[in-house]
């Protein structure tokens, strides 16, 4: 049986990898190569990094953080941030990623996601889709949590995988870093939708909220970074907890 | 030396690199000469397989693959890499090498696709290529991503089976052919197991 998967984020910038609070506010949390170490040991079962900033200096300290990540995880890991042309995700790929997240450059060129999912697998593209609730729906917000694009998260959802998108990285702007739980209705209204995998982020505070993203929501893996970084739980914590609710992980 | 086939849509590093934590010396090629010199030969894989064929195709390896294989020479196929040992494949319907006799199907649609994630593989005790499950417990986990999946005509060369919807061949092995359709080089330390392994059956 397919297991249900626990994913840290490493959000980036220039090298380090740094953690904020809705999108804001962001504190130093280490060297990103020997945190996704660190986690490959702990039992992760996959890893992301976005590239938060994204300039085109910081695109080649990325791509430096991909290849020496590449030579010392065991496990698949997915690099977002930046991604505007095909080329931009063959560099990537190269680098050593396995998939490759695409974002605001996906939303302005929809064409992005069928030309990356022709040539390298859909299995590459994972669409990440920034959603925030505005009024009675969610909108796609991009720029990195800035610009309300009008468009609703679901809408783009279902565009997305039409155009080739393999999975979603879905993450709640509302919730991202407050600790409150992850957003249940967003995942809920998304897993409905489309049938590729969903990773839900943003939110996780305690044990339970990841249970309730998996049962309640819905969702396929769940992602979270503050609680992991700073040591509040361990992978393995949460894996325990959820395979004593009966929720199969890898262990 | 393990030549790891080029064909120009693959994760190739990923492969190159575990081999090189097991100390196994190889290359990544898209040469017929060194194709032809190498020792075992390694078929990576990730997207397409119309794309995978005609990449293949274009390069002129199907013909060397086939010729090399039917002279006794190991080769691992692993994911996209699997499925092109088999006869045909449903993905665009295209002739892969047909080293193996059987066909590749899509997953039906009542399931998510891609099958995303870790799956666990069960031991066929039938298959006597036993070797290739040493230090392998039965039901471990290995990472998947594919949205088709391989049907061997013989059963018999199944040595592991995953669920994902129906019980499908996840592990195949016969004579000097083996194919995973797991990364194992993505799959932690079962994964460089069974690489380890793959290796000496090899030799």
């Amino acid at each position: 049986m397919l297991t249900k998967r626990i994913i840290p984020c490493l959000d980036m910038t220039e090298g380090k990898v740094v953690k904020g609070i809705q999108f804001v506010n962001f504190r130093d949390a280490g060297d990103p190569v020997e945190l996704a170490k660190k986690y490959d040991d702990q039992g992760a079962d996959e890893l992301v990094f976005l590239d938060i900033t994204a300039t085109v200096d910081n695109r080649n300290i990325l791509l430096d953080v991909v290849k020496r990540t590449a030579k010392e995880v065991t496990i698949p890991f997915t690099v977002g941030g930046g991604i505007r042309t095909k080329k931009d995700m063959q560099l990537v790929l190269r680098a050593g990623a396995d998939k490759v997240g695409v974002n605001t450059g996906a939303f302005k060129r929809p064409s992005l996601i069928s030309e990356c999912a022709q040539s390298f697998g859909t299995q590459c593209v994972v669409l990440s889709l920034d959603a925030k609730r505005i009024g009675n729906q969610w909108n796609v917000i991009i720029n990195g949590g800035q610009t309300d694009t009008g468009m609703p998260a679901i809408e783009w959802a279902q565009r997305a995988v039409k155009l080739g998108a393999g999975e979603i990285l879905l993450t709640s702007i509302d919730a991202d870093g407050m600790r409150q739980g992850f957003d249940i209705a967003l995942t809920k209204a998304v897993t409905k939708v489309v049938n590729v995998p969903i990773i839900a982020s943003g939110g996780a505070g305690k044990l339970a909220d990841f249970k309730d993203i998996f049962i309640e929501g819905k969702a396929d893996a769940a992602l979270a970074a503050s609680l992991f970084h700073f040591g509040e739980l361990t992978i393995k914590d949460v894996k325990k907890y959820l395979t004593d609710h009966n929720i199969l992980v890898r262990s | 030396m393990i030549a790891i086939i080029d064909y120009g849509i693959n994760n190739l590093d990923s492969v190159e690199n575990a081999l090189d934590k097991l100390g196994a010396p190889s290359i990544v090629t898209n040469d017929a000469t060194t194709i032809q010199s190498a020792d075992v030969l390694i078929l990576p894989g990730v997207g397409a397989a119309c794309e995978g064929m005609k990449n293949l195709k274009k390069l002129n390896l199907d013909k060397v693959i086939i010729s090399e294989v039917n002279k006794g020479k190991p080769i691992l196929g692993i994911c996209l890499g699997m499925q092109l040992l088999l006869s045909k494949s449903e993905e665009g319907d295209v002739d892969c090498l047909d080293l193996i006799k059987g066909s590749v199907n899509k997953f039906d649609s009542k399931n998510k696709i891609p099958q995303i994630g870790w799956n666990n593989v069960s031991f066929n005790d039938a298959n006597r290529a036993s070797n290739l499950k040493a230090g392998i417990p039965n039901n471990s986990y290995f990472y998947f991503v594919h949205s088709y999946y391989c049907i061997p005509t013989d059963a018999n060369i199944s040595l592991g089976i995953t669920s994902y919807g129906l019980d499908y061949c996840s592990i195949f092995a016969k004579n000097n052919i083996v194919g995973v359709q797991f990364h194992p080089e993505k799959s932690g330390a079962v994964g460089f197991q069974l690489l380890k392994n793959v290796i000496n059956y090899f030799n």
